[in-house]
This record gives C-alpha cells, structure tokens and sequence, in this order.
C-alpha cells in the first residue's frame, strides 16, 4: 500500500476522532466540570507520567503479565486443542468441561487467585492463562474438525507416518485457526490484565487507573490510561494481524 | 494379461431420513493389469462411491475387492486416487506436495525424483510455486505428478480432467497417455465425456442411472495414437451415447 492510499484509509477514521476530541472539549466547557479534563490536561497527564518514567514502568508491569500468561495458555491450548480435535474420545469427555468453565467471567476467578497464588505476578498470570486458554482451545479443535476430508485422505493414500501426517497436514491445515485462536485469546488476555490490577496489584496500567482515581480524583491520569490501554491493545492485535499474512497461512485468504 | 483388480458383486447404500438410497447395485468386473478402464454413466449414479470402495476408502455393505489376489482392506500407496475436487494441499508448495508420498522412503533424491515428475507434466519452473499460485490445469496435472511419483500399481481417476476447458482437456489427456506408454500403470477411470473414454481407455463401462449397475462394455480396439474423428471412434460414441440414453437418432 502507498503512502496515498494508506492516507485514504486512515483520514475518515482520524475526522471522526478529531471530532470526538472537539465534542469532548466543547462539553467540559460548556458543562464547566471541575473534576472531568478536557483533552488538553489529559495529553499534559500523559507527558507527565512519561517523563517521570511511571507510564513505561506500569506499561512493562502489564505487558510481562499478559506474555507469561499469554505464553503459557498458548502453550497449553493449542497441543491441547489439538489432541481434542483429533480424538473423539477426549473431545467428548473434555469438551462439556471446557464448555461449563468457558462462560466463567475472568473478573469471577480473581478471589480464587488470590486465594492460591497471593497478590503478587502469579495471580493475573493465571487469571490471563485461564481466560485467554478457552478461546484458543475452542478454535484449534474447530480447525481440527474442519480439515476437508479430501486432504485426510490423500495423506491415508500415501500411507505416511503419523508424524508426517501431523507435521504436514493436521497442523498446516489448523494453523490459521490457530492465529484467529490467539488473536481472540491475546485480546481477552488485554482486557483481563487491566481488570486484575485494578483490583489486587500495586503496579500496572489497571493499577495506575485506579490508583489515580483513589489518590485525589486524577481523572486526567485516568483517561491517559484508559487512552493508552486502548493504543496498545491495538497494537498487539496488529501484530497478530502481521501474522496472518504469514507465508504459512497466507494459502487460506489466498481467494 | 494377468488380472489386478477383481471387483466381485459389491454393494453400496447410504442412508438417509427417507430410508435406505441403493447407490451401487451388484457390480462386478475385472481390470486386467496395465489396463485403462473407464466408467461413463449420468451424474449422480455413484461412480466416486463405487471408486471410493474400490481403491478402499469406503466399506462396501456386501461383495469384495482383490488387488493381486489379496482383499482389499485399505487403501495404500499402491493404488492412487485422484479425487474429483482435488486433493493438493494447499499449504504445500509443489515440490513439497510432490515429495509428500515420498516420506519415509528409502529414497536418497526425493527432491530430484519430485522435480523429474513436475517436469514430466510440464511443471518445471513452478516447483516452489503454491496451489494458490497455479492456474486450474497446472494443479490438476500436479495432482497427477503427486500420483506418479510414488510410481503407485494403479490410478484411481475420479473426473480428473472435467474441470478444465477443451483445449487444456486434450493436452492433459495426451500428456497422461504419454506418461502411460512410459509407466505402464494399471488406470480406473471415471469421466462423464465420453469421447475422453474412447480416447483413453482400452474399455469402457457404461453404468446406468442410481443405483448403478452395469448396463454395457464397450472394448475400444484402435492403437493409439488415436484419431478422434474417425469413423470408428464417432460410431463409437454414438453407440455409447445410446446406451446412456442421450442420442437421438434425428441428431
Ligand atoms: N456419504 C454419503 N451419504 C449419503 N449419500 C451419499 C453419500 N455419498 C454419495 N451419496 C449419494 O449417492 C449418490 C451417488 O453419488 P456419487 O458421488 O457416487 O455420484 P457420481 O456418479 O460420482 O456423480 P457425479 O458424476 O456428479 O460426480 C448421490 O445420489 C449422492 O447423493
Ligand atoms: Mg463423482
């Protein structure tokens, strides 16, 4: 995409948010609110934390959770999603389970984490690990279960081994399913890190949030938050959306 | 010519919320070794069934199938099928696809033995190419290359070609009988054209609408290569026709 084009896509969605920002501005004046800040104060917020360094310090706190709980539920889920999709035996008993566990709100596990792992990094780790784990599981095994049978039985014709046939056709086969698995999982993990720190930790974007709030009604550190979670949630789901163009899924959106 | 493949009285149903839907009926014939057979019939009539039985990868509900004498049970590399919608992964590029049934062989140049067989059917230059990357015949005759590479007794070809416009239809049709006159595969064919029958096979089935059966055997006697508009293959056709049902005499 040239510079041109790119311009041409981005400039409706920049009007409409300049036009947010106008709105914003124009209702705190006309409303006179001492409490809620208008643009301005909050860009001001931003430079503030930036340039004593507690933005990037809540930043990192956030972003090591969600990669060691996003690392481990991809770890687990995906070998797990796979084994579910291919025997029939462990989908029917482990599906219901997974089915039952799947509605449980992240936010509903918090006082058990707490419970078991303190207050410390071990509690949003888990509580990421659990709700990012469901979505990934539920997509690998639906990719297992909708390979074309045509391609299992080109690979039952050629007879190879059951390593090949997994290396080769079950796993190529899944893998874009697997991507839309951890881009659904990676955004669920976002969402719950903040939820997290908002109640049990002392460090985090979730934390800066809530402290600023608790410590002197700082709305304008609040919704630089607020504006900063979003940007970056964004972000990681670029990335994952880097790689769906991968040169090993790029066959499924070939058409 | 020794026998390779017996069909022997099989029989097919599927079922469904109106009952039982007979698809095959009592079929039985011979394929003699290094013999291409073809089986014409109305679409509809159960040719990839009695195909998918025959090559193993269907249970028939009675009767048997012998390879070489032994039953057959399931399917293996020694019977390749080449199915109607195509069946190269589309996550492989070609060469990849063409050593795929290569694995595990005891082979020391499975590259170069994948790259001889792209360029037997005219795919060189293209071996690092995608399916997404290659137009409907070039994955057809991958297909086909993906086939012989692992140089299978016999070829199950299910509508290998219908896809294909008519001038690609022939230059494939000629390129297999090429790679035929070298290989000498034993070849189960399964086509709705039926010129393409009498230019390939050395006999010809003709199977009558569901459940099928078989209605009439046509031997196809010219030496190749053959002229398609000769008398003989046009009175050929006509005969074929007639027995599908479709040839109006006023034609
Ligand atoms: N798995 C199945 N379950 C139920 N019915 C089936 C199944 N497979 C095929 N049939 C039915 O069996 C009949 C024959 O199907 P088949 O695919 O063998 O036909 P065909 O002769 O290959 O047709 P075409 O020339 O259009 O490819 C059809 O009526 C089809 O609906
Ligand atoms: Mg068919």
């Amino acid at each position: 995409m040239n510079k041109i084009a790119l311009a041409q896509r981005l400039w409706p969605a920049l009007l409409v948010a300049a036009m947010l920002v106008a709105l914003w501005w124009w209702l705190v004046r006309a409303t006179h609110s001492v409490i809620f800040p208008t643009p301005w104060q909050v860009l001001a917020a931003m430079a503030e934390l930036a340039r004593d360094g507690t933005l990037w310090e809540h930043i990192g706190a956030s972003l090591l959770r969600v990669g060691a709980g996003f690392a481990l539920a991809v770890c687990f889920a995906i070998p797990l999603g796979l084994w579910m999709g291919w025997v029939q035996g462990a989908y029917i008993t482990l599906n219901p389970l997974f089915q039952i566990l799947r509605p449980i709100s992240p936010i509903a596990w918090i006082p058990i984490a707490i419970l078991w792992f303190g207050v410390g990094n071990a509690s949003p780790i888990f509580l990421i690990f659990i709700s990012s784990m469901f979505p990934m599981i539920v997509q690998t095994v639906a990719g297992v279960h909708t390979i074309e049978r045509r391609y299992l039985r080109a690979a039952e014709n050629f007879g190879v081994s059951r390593y090949t046939l997994f290396r080769q056709v079950v796993i190529p086969a899944v893998l874009p399913q697997i991507i839309v698995g951890m881009r659904i999982g990676l955004g669920v993990a976002w969402l719950v890190v903040v939820a997290a720190e908002m109640i049990a930790l002392h460090s985090g974007l979730g934390y800066l949030i809530i402290d600023s709030r608790n410590a002197g009604n700082r709305y304008d550190l609040v919704i630089a938050g607020m504006i900063i979670i979003g940007l970056i949630g964004l972000s990681l789901d670029g990335m994952m959306r880097l790689l769906e163009g991968h040169r090993l899924v790029r066959w499924r959106y070939a058409h | 010519m020794p026998t390779k493949i017996v069909v022997d009285r099989i029989t097919k149903s599927f079922g469904s919320d109106q009952g039982a839907l007979a698809v095959v009926d009592d079929i039985s014939f011979a394929v003699g070794d290094g013999e291409v057979v073809a089986l014409v019939g109305p679409s509809g009539c159960g040719k990839t069934t009695l195909m998918n039985i025959v090559a193993g990868f269907e249970k028939p509900d009675s009767g048997s199938i012998h390879i070489d004498g032994a039953p057959q049970l399931k399917p293996s590399k020694q019977g390749i099928l080449i199915s109607q919608h195509g069946s190269v992964f589309p996550w492989l590029n070609v060469q990849q696809n063409l050593m795929f049934g290569l694995n595990g062989h005891a082979c020391d140049d499975k590259q170069g033995l994948a790259d001889h067989y792209a360029a037997l059917v005219g795919l060189q230059g293209f071996e690092s190419n995608y399916p997404h990357e290659l137009s409907g015949g070039m994955l057809k005759r991958a297909e086909l290359a993906r086939a012989l590479v692992v140089k299978p007794e016999i070829l199950y070809m299910d509508e290998p070609f219908s896809a294909l416009d008519a001038l690609m239809n022939l230059r494939m049709r000629n390129e297999l009988l090429r790679v035929l006159a070298e290989e000498r595969h034993t070849v189960l064919l399964i086509t709705h054209d039926v010129e393409e029958a009498i230019h390939l096979a050395d006999r010809v089935l003709v199977l009558s609408a569901l459940p099928a059966r078989i209605k009439a055997s046509f031997e196809v006697t010219m030496a190749h290569p053959r002229k398609l508009s000769s008398r003989y293959v046009q009175d050929l056709r006509v005969a074929i026709l007639r027995e599908l049902g479709v040839y109006n005499e006023g034609e």
